[in-house]
């Protein structure tokens, strides 16, 4: 069963210039994106920067209204909610059914806040009485690692693994249906980073936690990740179940991406390569498929018609014209 | 060297000592507060003012007839200015750190270009698309009349590296060149930085928290933390055969392309303490999984002798013992 479906969604930004602010142009941060996310499923949407994966996050969050497509949400089994049209008073009742962890733990806890008010906020808000909140409190900040002193101190005395902690029991409060997480690791050090990632992976064990885990490091998405979505340019190139978009990606950018991860060992130092030029610009992205400048195995087609996903196994999706070719599977 | 801060002294570097060879590779390596950006600009005295060189010396060209004493030099006297970006380049995490905004690329290299041995206005702007087309930067002629925000940041890092090159160092640092940029980009810069530090045979230390990064880069790798050297080791025995547990914990902690779904990693308990807070003995002991009671918690294992590999640990040295 789908927590979460997502279809045609796209975010266009105009691009305007002149006294009378005439729209030259559009930015396409997020075009014609398709995926769903199944209850107890994780799926991580990873890309290079600009790639639109925080765009799509944020549509999804409703912090940003969509220019098009629809974005259908369970609340509850059984009944599908489109958010993409909803008005801020009919989106208020569903809010907190999909909480957000942050980035930066440093920035995302307000500094003048009590860890024990932070984290019960979301249950005040929501009108949970006291006692309720009291026994909730100590059971968050149990399920988190966190001692229960921790409730009445501030977050400064917390270093930025903790106050990740701090956050992640805030967004689980009110049980969540969905839980958005947008680069939950990655301001962190690495002996941190590891701790705070076999807690998601307890989290997702014990509480069946289905997620949007948006990240760029290929290395975090492949330990949290059930499927993983890989953006270009504001499209999904490729999706596909974890083992098999590591083990035999079936795009050229899905390929690169993974050849350019610096690999922690000495004796693989010639097998890391870089895809030659740069990530293209969405106000102007090239015409067919927008990673055919930089691709090695672009042909004519490429530059002309746009490609759309396709499935080239089961459950594995990609958008190049060339995903059955045996050049590509080599 | 210490800070002086208002909460007390905090020594933020203790016995660190490192060499650095022409054509060969140093990554120093550790977490926030490890100490190894202020090891660099300790070395280069552009230390915030309230930080001091307590003990210790930085010998530019050691043991020949030109060695220099940087830590002797006034910070901010002409001698020590004409090291930084002289003999030494500096390349910065935020290559916006290095760049103005106002002025185009091609004044900014030409400013560096002629500050250190000034051969006209032409020859400098020869120069500078000279090095910028030697950093990859496609149609250098044009490029040069760019202003830094017209750049995407990956072309903005060539540009940082192209002016530290400016004045032709033999030492190069790049205090975390790649953390910044999008992984694509950052195998571009680092096959890049290798490039150059093989053709000029730079002295290139590259500082980083990334153990990718550093088994792609270092011949030889210092593992810092809490302001020491902890381990120092040429990079295939590091990995093969860490020594100390912290860096064996760390080597463990990296998520790995290849795991199996939904592989739990090993972590190292606790974290990294405020540098104000160092805990006595070793200082890593309160978190290491090895640790033996009475001893590392009391005493502090010797500094590993420079220029040896090694490890700043009890256990290593019962081995050798």
């Amino acid at each position: 069963m789908n927590v979460l479906e997502v279809s045609g969604l796209s975010k266009h930004y105009p691009i305007v210039a002149g006294m009378m602010r005439r729209e030259i142009g559009r930015v396409r941060a997020a075009d014609d994106v398709n995926f769903a996310i199944e209850s107890g499923e994780t799926l991580a949407l990873v890309g290079e920067s600009g790639c639109g994966k925080t765009t799509v996050a944020r549509c999804i969050l409703r912090a940003i209204r969509p220019t098009s497509g629809a974005i259908r949400f369970a609340p509850e089994d059984g009944r599908m909610v489109d958010l993409a049209p909803l008005s801020r008073g009919a989106l208020r009742p569903l809010r907190r059914h999909i909480q957000l962890i942050f980035q930066d733990p440093y920035a995302s806890l307000n500094p003048r806040m009590m860890v024990g008010d932070i984290v019960t906020e979301p249950l005040l808000v929501n009108g949970v009485p006291g006692p309720e909140r009291e026994a909730r409190l100590l059971e968050l900040l149990d399920l988190v690692g966190l001692p229960a002193v921790a409730r009445t101190r501030f977050p400064h005395a917390f270093s930025g693994g903790q106050r990740q902690r701090i956050g992640i029991a805030r967004a689980l409060a009110l049980n969540p249906r969905l839980i958005v997480a947008d680069e939950p690791v990655s301001a962190l050090d690495v002996s941190v980073q590891a701790q705070i990632i076999n807690l998601l992976l307890d989290l997702q064990d014990r509480l069946g936690l289905s997620m949007l885990f948006v990240a760029h490091d290929l290395g975090v998405v492949r330990h949290v990740s059930d499927r993983v979505a890989v953006m270009y340019v504001g499209r999904i190139v490729e999706v596909a179940p974890t083992i098999a978009l590591y083990a035999t990606p079936r795009h050229p950018y899905t390929r690169a991406l993974l050849a350019a991860v610096p690999k922690a060992d000495p004796e693989s130092r010639d097998t890391v390569t870089a895809p030659r030029g740069e990530v293209a610009d969405p106000a102007n992205p090239p015409s067919g498929c927008a990673f055919h400048p930089r691709c090695p195995f672009a042909i004519d087609r490429c530059r002309v018609d746009r490609p759309e996903l396709f499935e080239v196994a089961p459950g594995h999706l990609s958008s190049c014209f060339r995903a059955n070719e045996p050049a590509l599977l080599a | 060297m210490e800070f002086h801060q208002h909460t007390g002294i905090v020594r933020a570097l203790d016995s660190v000592s490192l060499d650095l060879y022409p054509g060969r590779v140093l990554v120093v390596v550790g977490e926030s507060g490890c100490g190894k950006s202020v090891t660099a600009r300790a070395m280069l005295r552009i230390l915030d003012r309230n930080g001091s060189i307590t003990a210790g010396e930085v010998i530019l060209d050691p043991a020949t007839p030109q060695q220099l004493n940087l830590t002797a030099l006034p910070p901010e006297g002409s001698r020590i200015r004409s090291v930084r970006g002289g003999r030494i380049g500096l390349i910065f995490q935020e290559p916006m750190a290095a760049l103005s905004m106002q002025y185009t690329v091609g004044n900014q290299m030409m400013e560096a270009i002629r500050a250190h041995r000034d051969p006209g206005k032409a020859a400098a702007r020869e120069r500078a698309i000279a090095l910028l087309h030697e950093v990859g930067i496609p149609r250098p002629e044009t490029r040069i009349d760019a202003y830094p925000f017209q750049l995407s940041g990956g072309l903005r890092q060539r540009v940082g590296i192209a002016l530290a090159l400016a004045a032709d160092p033999d030492v190069l640092i790049a205090d975390e060149p790649t953390t910044a940029l999008d992984v694509t980009t950052q195998a571009q810069i680092l096959a890049l930085l290798r490039r150059l530090q093989r053709d000029r045979r730079i002295a290139l230390m590259l500082i980083t928290h990334d153990m990718g990064v550093i088994a792609q880069m270092a011949d030889d790798v210092a593992v810092m933390y809490l302001g020491r050297i902890i381990e120092f080791a040429p990079v295939r025995d590091l990995f093969r055969w860490p020594r100390h547990p912290y860096t064996r914990a760390l080597l463990r902690s990296v998520p790995d392309l290849d795991a199996a779904p939904r592989q739990r990693l090993a972590t190292i308990g606790g974290a990294v303490p405020q540098p104000g807070a160092r805990p006595p003995g070793c200082p890593f002991h309160p978190r290491c999984p090895e640790v033996i009671p009475g001893r590392c918690d009391i005493s502090v294992p010797a500094p590993v002798p420079p220029g040896e590999a090694g490890a700043a640990c009890f256990l290593v040295e019962d081995v050798a013992a």
